[in-house]
């Protein structure tokens, strides 16, 4: 996909910021669709995550470990740890959900640092300039707001099965009318009742939206950013600039990379945690 | 940044891998961990154990080493002992022996003595006998005279 000499660099980041989808239906609602390279880059690094974990745990010993289980172990033990310091309770579930949010995140960002066009080249090898021209290929799953969204309404759903199992469903539900605002007497209750419900919901509502507009946004703005910086590459005269600072910024990235993931990670922690707090 | 069909395939994916990490990798490896960090545990408990144990034998090891050391004096200074009471007594022995061996000698000689001298007696008698017949020219009566030479032996 390189850059289009009519399109310029405008033309080139529009075409990297486009999905291959695949219509369903006629095409009339826009919910009918898929963005294909999302689903299959994000099942393949889940694949791929599962797939060394599993090996890894399958060979575990408790004797004297092997390098590859020992880097495991320490990815493993530092997630435990993390649940562990906030999280007191049954963490049978809630390291295993911490540990695959953690990885299959990190996993996914990383994808950030492989080279943009990589795929478009791919496709201009084997099939010729005319059929990259109209290939769409992002393969940063998590800079695509339905993987970012599709987990935090995931761990939303899973804070909410925290909340009624600790507790139960009515303990929830009078909670939801009950907190924050404390009232003494039946009156002052139900006085209060909507004004509390509103501010749950909105607690709720933005937990979500928090979570997946953070990742989102940090690794979209990083892709566009190598998109920007790859605009340098176009002159001879900005080369050089453009190889620093795209070193530059790859190095910075893998910082966020890996704290998007384990901000991720510790925010459901948290919200796991308090969902098991009575107020 | 459209939110589409991908929001439900990914809510599937992710459930998917909670659901496998829950089931086949956390449970194996923190298993795996928890095992290691009591094998340690024990370990670092049982060196601490072999290390006063250790303190304890050498301890031990030192008295009983002064024990024997002891011990091994006393014998020496008693077989020294020994040595010189068996030394002493064959000196003894060998004295008593040399005494009672020079005694018998003595005696043996002595009572060569006496013989030779009972014989040199019957000698003497037989000659005197001899003697006086050739003197008086006739047989003497051994038998008649028998009493009277006697005396004569027994005289000289």
């Amino acid at each position: 996909m390189a850059s289009e000499p009519q399109g310029g660099l405008t033309g080139y980041i529009t075409h990297h910021l486009t999905h291959h989808v695949l219509v369903l239906g006629d095409g009339g609602n826009p919910f009918m669709r898929i963005n294909l390279d999302t689903l299959v880059v994000s099942f393949l690094l889940g694949a791929l995550f599962c797939l060394w974990f599993w090996v890894k745990a399958r060979r575990a010993t408790s004797g004297v470990p092997s390098k590859g289980q020992a880097f495991v172990e320490l990815i493993v033990e530092f997630v435990d740890t993390q649940v562990k310091d906030t999280f007191h309770g049954d963490r049978r579930t809630v390291t295993p959900l911490a540990l695959s949010i953690f990885m299959w995140v990190a996993f996914m960002n990383a994808m950030d640092l492989l080279p943009l066009d990589a795929p478009g080249w791919t496709v201009k090898a084997a099939a010729g300039e005319e059929a990259a021209h109209h290939t769409f290929f992002r393969w940063v799953p998590t800079a695509d707001l339905n993987t970012t969204l599709a987990i935090a309404v995931a761990v939303l759903l899973i804070v909410f099965g925290h909340a009624i199992k600790a507790k139960g469903a009515g303990g929830f539900g009078k909670e939801l009318l009950t907190a924050p605002f404390h009232a003494h007497g039946v009156g002052a209750k139900i006085a209060l009742a909507p004004a509390n419900l509103l501010l749950n919901l909105i607690e709720y509502f933005s937990k979500p939206v928090s979570l997946s507009m953070r990742l989102f946004g940090n690794m979209y703005g990083g892709e566009l950013v190598f998109m920007l910086i790859a605009g340098l590459f176009a002159s001879w005269l900005s080369f050089v600039p453009g190889v620093v600072f795209n070193t530059a910024w790859a190095i910075f990235h893998i910082l966020i990379i890996l704290l998007q993931a384990f901000i991720f990670m510790m925010l459901t922690i948290v919200y796991i945690a308090t969902a098991h707090e009575h107020h | 940044m459209n939110v589409n069909m991908t929001f439900l395939g990914q809510l599937v994916s992710f459930a998917i891998l909670v659901w496998f990490t829950t089931k086949f990798i956390w449970p194996q490896l923190n298993h795996a961990i928890e095992e290691r960090q009591k094998k340690v545990a024990d370990g670092l408990a049982a060196a601490e154990k072999a290390r006063a144990e250790l303190k304890d034998a050498d301890a031990r090891a030192a008295v009983e080493i002064r024990q024997a050391r002891q011990q091994a004096a006393e014998i020496i200074e008693k077989a020294q002992a020994q040595a010189n009471q068996i030394v002493d007594k064959a000196r003894t022995d060998a004295l008593a022996e040399a005494n009672r061996l020079k005694a018998a000698a003595a005696e043996e000689i002595a009572s060569m003595q006496q013989k030779a001298r009972e014989e040199l007696r019957g000698w003497v008698g037989r000659l005197a006998v001899q003697g006086a017949a050739k003197i008086v020219q006739r047989e003497i009566d051994v038998s008649a005279h028998k009493a009277m030479l006697d005396q004569l032996a027994a005289e000289m």
